[in-house]
């Protein structure tokens, strides 16, 4: 019987003395990817960034050295109410540290604000507004593939500069399309070209005719189409169809991906101008990545710039964590810690977490190429300019985020 | 003012796919009492069948408007003699949570094969380019689709309300124990009927392969608009889905022109209208 007892005790004082551990600093992470799983987004984010997530945490190494690293995955449907309950469930209950990924702007500015509130950890790669680090920038977020500053820059400013000094543009109806027409206003206007009118879209629209007609009758040179995804290709098909790039008038696709590419096809898509920060066949290290990607990824697809930029910013993080030597369960102090290090990894190169939470690194200027020059299945682009990180993203004087104002 | 003639057209070319699903929609429910919410996964399936029989059996658009409709006609036939037969009588509810199963398991299997982006299918040679009307640039294609959609609908009316078929059919929904007492087989005449309502659907669905994705989930974005249009048109009524379907087309075309940022909700808007000054739809009978 006393045997048992000091057993008891014993048992308990462990119990005590792990728990104690556990609050402060331990190597348990926890790591929920908030995506659009299957809306008009799940193809350039959704199951490839769960992936990327995965093959970050195997790639990290961290395991075999005693972390234990736990991998979720939500669906936020595009609507903000849906995100911002599953990350307020996944900090409350499931003890979430990270939450990263969350394409589709609307969703991302609300799901900001509440990892700022609980403290965690958010890498953003599939958002484009560049409000995440500027009037919205919190202590607890890294914005990392791209931006709509850095959009409306690349493309905008290599457009004007071509002679297409008049635009029209077609925006998504929410926070991204405003956030991306905005800042390729800015770029238009200060290159001195001008903008003649716009029409914005619900999110999601299957027919652009009318709105395409309107593009046509503006008699603007360049159409600027600040949307995403399937209404990008929508739009691009479809204005195919009513001859506006024959009647002489260019549209910009100001975000394009790899998915929509190879869901218009190279018949319609070739010669299309557009920027982005990472490509599969840019070098052996993205080759590399890509093909292991893809060996696990349905219909062999290889990632996106969303989907690498999920991978490398966890990389970025674990990184952090290494260096703090253990999980402090304290999101900005974590976040600070990976501001201190630069970035340096296989897919995106060399840049830095900027003091308001952006990751500059290079973007580039691709343009699709035409069926004849096309070797493989997702052989779509060819590089036709690279704008350094220092240049691509806002400079930070020009950044309105609070945390740089001390 | 040539803007407006533009938008007009444009809305009349919506207004087609509108028709044809409305269309269906309406000969399902006034044959068989099921509001068929699997009909936009069924359209769906069309245009995925006009992309496979282009890209795996070279079959080319021609071909594909009269085989796919065939194809996804015999599976929707097979959906009622395996399940929907077993509703009849029941209350709308359950053939409504039945069909909205069938069309999320649908979608989930396309969905899981072939992503959410889409594939790509191209206009036929014959309707590539297209006219200068003076007033707007007309794809040759989109003209073409309001053609061949108007006279598909008028046949299909002209079937159900002019016809010997037709008007077996009617009698059939009307008194089926009296139908089947003439030596008329009533159920295998609901099942085809059933697979003509599918595949209108499906026909829609090839119509709009070149135009929009063949996505897996371009039917579940169009399916509640048609069911607005059905609404407005009233429930069953043929001639009522067509010419609401065309109507409803050009008006969500002036709002595109108008008032761009209320273009989705328009319809809605119409539907709680009529809902609320004539509860039967614009051309519907009190039950």
């Amino acid at each position: 019987m006393k045997n048992t007892i000091s057993a008891l005790l014993l048992g308990t004082a462990i119990a005590l003395s792990v728990a104690s551990v556990a609050s402060a600093d331990d190597k348990v992470v926890k790591i929920g990817v908030l995506s659009d799983q299957s809306g008009l987004y799940a193809d350039l984010a959704g199951p490839g960034s769960t992936l990327a997530a995965q093959m970050a945490i195997e790639d990290s190494g961290l395991k075999a050295k005693g972390w234990t690293i736990d991998l979720i995955s939500g669906d936020h449907q595009n609507k903000p109410d849906i995100g911002t309950t599953i990350a307020r469930q996944w900090f409350d209950v499931d003890k979430v540290d990270t939450v990263v990924d969350v394409p589709n702007s609307g969703v991302a500015l609300a799901v900001n604000n509440v990892v700022k509130e609980k403290n965690g950890v958010y890498i953003n790669s599939g958002a484009a507004t560049s409000d995440l680090t500027n009037a919205q920038c919190s202590p607890n977020t890294v914005h990392w593939t791209y931006d709509t500053y850095m959009l409306a820059h690349a493309t905008g400013q290599a457009l004007v500069k071509a002679g297409g000094d008049t635009w029209f543009f077609l925006t998504a109806d929410y926070a991204f399309g405003a956030a991306l027409e905005r800042d390729t206003t800015a770029v238009v206007t200060a290159n001195g070209g001008k903008v003649v009118g716009g029409v914005k879209h619900p999110l999601n629209t299957a027919d652009f005719s009318s709105f395409l007609l309107q593009a046509q009758a503006s008699k603007a040179k360049i159409i600027g189409l600040a949307n995403a995804g399937g209404d990008t290709t929508n739009s691009i098909k479809q204005a195919a169809e009513f001859g506006i790039v024959k009647g002489g008038q260019k549209l910009a696709a100001l975000l394009l991906f790899l998915t929509d590419v190879k869901a218009i096809g190279l018949e319609t898509a070739q010669g299309l101008n557009f920027t982005e920060t990472f490509y599969w066949d840019l070098n052996d290290n993205t080759r590399a990545f890509s093909k292991r990607f893809s060996e696990k990824m349905k219909n062999s697809a290889p990632p996106t710039m969303v989907q690498a930029g999920v991978y490398a910013g966890l990389m970025h993080y674990f990184k952090a964590l290494e260096a703090l030597g253990g999980n402090p369960h304290d999101g900005a102090k974590v976040v600070a810690k990976m501001k201190t290090i630069p970035t340096d990894d296989p897919l995106f190169g060399k840049g830095e977490v900027e003091a308001n939470g952006r990751v500059t690194h290079d973007a580039y200027l691709f343009e699709v190429k035409k069926p004849s020059e096309s070797k493989g299945p997702w052989d779509f682009y060819k590089l036709v300019g690279t704008v350094p990180g220092n240049q691509a993203f806002t400079p930070l004087d020009k950044s309105t985020c609070a945390l740089l104002k001390k | 003012m040539q803007a407006l003639y533009a938008q007009l057209l444009v809305g009349l070319i919506n207004g087609s796919f509108y028709a044809l699903l409305s269309l269906g929609l309406a000969v399902i429910f006034g044959m068989l009492n099921i509001i068929n919410f699997a009909h936009g996964a069924l359209y769906m399936m069309g245009a995925f069948v006009a992309y496979f029989l282009l890209n795996l059996g070279g079959i080319n658009y021609w071909w594909a408007l009269l085989i796919a409709p065939v194809i996804v006609g015999i599976f929707g036939m097979i959906l009622e003699r395996t399940m929907l037969q077993w509703l009849a009588g029941l209350d709308h509810l359950y053939g409504l949570l039945l069909t909205f199963g069938i069309a999320l398991i649908v979608q989930g299997v396309f969905q899981n094969y072939f992503g959410s982006s889409g594939l790509p299918y191209s206009i036929p040679d014959q309707l590539k380019g297209g006219v200068n009307l003076g007033f707007m640039f007309l794809p040759i294609y989109r003209g073409w689709v309001v053609i061949f959609s108007l006279v598909v609908c008028l046949a299909t009316w002209f079937l159900i309300e002019k016809t010997q078929l037709g008007a077996y059919l009617r009698a059939a929904t009307e008194n089926p124990t009296l139908v089947r007492a003439f030596g008329i087989n009533v159920p295998r005449m609901i099942t085809l009927t059933y697979g003509l309502g599918v595949g209108l659907a499906a026909l829609a669905g090839v119509l709009s392969a070149p135009i929009n994705q063949v996505r897996p989930l371009m039917g579940a974005d169009l399916i509640i608009v048609v069911f607005a249009v059905v609404v407005i048109g009233g429930m069953g009524s043929i001639m009522g889905s067509i010419i609401t379907g065309f109507a409803l087309g050009v008006i969500e075309g002036l709002t595109k022109y108008f008032y761009p940022e209320a273009s989705n909700t328009v319809v809605f808007v119409l539907m709680v209208v009529v809902l609320l000054v004539k509860p039967t739809g614009l051309t519907g009978r009190a039950a």
